[in-house]
């Protein structure tokens, strides 16, 4: 691919903190390489800010290669940006042209308050894995992973469940702010294996109480999730998940 | 874990509206049957509704039947409840909206449940004010009909009279228009809620839930369509 450089418009969300009220800030950004990453293009945004003795943008980012699911933003209307399957990290400069004009947002929910311009908290997604996205495993020797047998199918599911790199993108894509898509790929994970059988009914019952805890909304079955979600977690999950709160609701001693 | 606390968490409140979804499926069903005998006119031109009356008669004049009405119009309202406090709660989560809204990875009916179940609502008012007032209460433009010594309804007579304006045969389309894309969405989601996540059954039952969708509004449809353009009565 041809190797280009561009002038860009970028419209950001910009907001002091979570008690402020924020609003749109636009800034021009020249020579912009195509082979930049969209973070890279943001790392020279905010170098000229700087340099105009101006707040820089703050957004989430750590790996950068697109495993860690820091990165958040809402790029041109689609959580993580036009490309499928990807995350912002790896959303490169040449998915757009010279004079494009960019609209970049934080992640919106409730339950994702924004901490300062594009940093959005998502603690809330820890604390659902708190409630129930766990095994106990005794101490002692290392169980001798192949003593024990697993469905081919079932660890196959499981493992593209837990692909899940729980950055939000699916609570961000959906109008209701739900966070089904993720509680149900860190359900299906578990419940798909002979590991996560002992807490499997007390697992699904208080994720989903906190889940809803924490004001995210009830699924819709849209499809919004999965066709933005960078791991592709496929919207089956929710269905699996409904079957497993089902039985263990209704099998639940008291 | 009680009983109110499985039926109002988030997954709760869905297998509400799954149920009672699916209960109105099966009820579209028997409403369709019943209602299709009209067409036994179009085959014999003498016939004048003859079957549909006496099935209707059968419909109402049932005990079990009118008791199994109790429970479907406890269905609606539950639906149309549930419905509206779902999509308020929802709209709820994100008090500050985006200025560029996400549009590409969903199907615009399946995002509009709550827009289009509203036009199946205010269709519906119109639709028990036509028959079902008329059947049940105040027996307005019914006049009687006796088949081997039993008198009942001339229902037939109702429906022939009722659709003769353009108006209402606009609105009873765009009413089961509106029913269609509901059930294209609803039907297959409404399995998804209830659990089902097995592929080769998922992949079923969207192909059915479309299916079902299309022919159920094409019966309801023509029914009107007939009546106005003079292919039965």
């Amino acid at each position: 691919m041809e190797h280009y450089h561009m002038n860009l418009n970028l419209k950001v969300w910009r907001q002091k903190n979570s008690n402020t009220k924020g609003d749109f800030k636009t800034y021009q950004v020249k020579n912009i390489s195509s082979e930049m990453s969209f973070l890279e293009m943001f790392d020279v945004l905010n170098e000229q800010l700087i340099s105009e003795g101006e707040e820089p943008v703050a957004f989430d980012h750590d790996c950068r290669e697109g495993i860690c699911g820091m990165c958040s933003m809402y790029i041109n209307g689609k959580p993580h940006g036009p490309w499928q399957a990807n995350t912002t990290c790896q959303l490169h400069m040449r998915a757009f042209k010279d004079g494009d004009t960019i609209v970049v947002e934080p992640w919106r929910a409730n339950a994702f308050p924004v901490i300062k311009d594009l940093t959005v908290d998502r603690t809330s997604f820890d604390r659902i894995i708190q409630a129930g996205g766990y095994i106990s495993v005794n101490t002692g020797n290392a169980v001798d992973g192949n003593a024990l047998p697993i469905n081919k199918d079932n660890a196959d599911n499981s493992f593209a469940a837990a692909m899940c790199i729980g950055c939000g993108a699916c609570v961000a894509a959906c109008k209701n702010s739900s966070a089904m898509l993720f509680l149900s790929a860190k359900v299906s994970h578990l419940a798909l294996l002979p590991q996560g059988e002992p807490e499997r009914k007390t697992r699904v019952l208080n994720m989903v109480a906190q889940m809803d805890k924490e004001g995210f909304g009830a699924c819709t079955n849209t499809g919004a999730c999965e066709a933005t979600c960078p791991k592709e977690i496929s919207l089956t999950n929710i269905a699996r998940l409904n079957a497993e709160y089902l039985s263990a609701s209704l099998s639940a001693e008291k | 874990m009680t009983w109110k606390q499985v039926f109002t968490s988030s997954v709760g409140k869905k297998l509400v509206m799954g149920l009672t979804g699916i209960s109105l499926v099966l009820f579209l069903i028997v409403h369709a049957g019943i209602n299709a005998c009209v067409f036994a006119d179009m085959v014999d031109p003498n016939e004048n509704g003859e079957m549909f009356n006496k099935a209707a008669h059968f419909m109402g004049s049932t005990v079990l039947i009118r008791i199994m009405e109790i429970g479907l119009f406890a269905g609606i309202i539950l639906h149309i409840f549930q419905g509206y406090l779902l999509t308020l709660e929802n709209k709820q989560k994100r008090s500050v909206g985006y200025a560029v809204t996400y549009t590409d990875g969903s199907k615009w009916y399946s995002r509009s449940m709550g827009l289009l179940g509203t036009l199946i609502l205010i269709f519906l008012v119109l639709h028990l004010y036509h028959f079902w007032v008329s059947a049940r209460f105040t027996h307005e433009g019914l006049a009687p009909v006796t088949y081997n010594g039993v008198e009942m309804h001339n229902m037939f007579a109702l429906m022939q009279a009722t659709f003769t304006e353009w108006w209402v045969i606009g609105v009873y389309t765009a009413g089961c228009i509106s029913l269609a894309y509901h059930l294209a969405h609803g039907f297959q989601s409404a399995f998804r809620t209830l659990g089902v996540h097995n592929k080769r059954y998922t992949t079923l039952l969207t192909t059915v839930g479309y299916a079902y969708s299309i022919i159920i509004t094409l019966a309801f449809i023509f029914m009107p369509l007939s009546f106005k353009l003079g292919w039965i009565g």
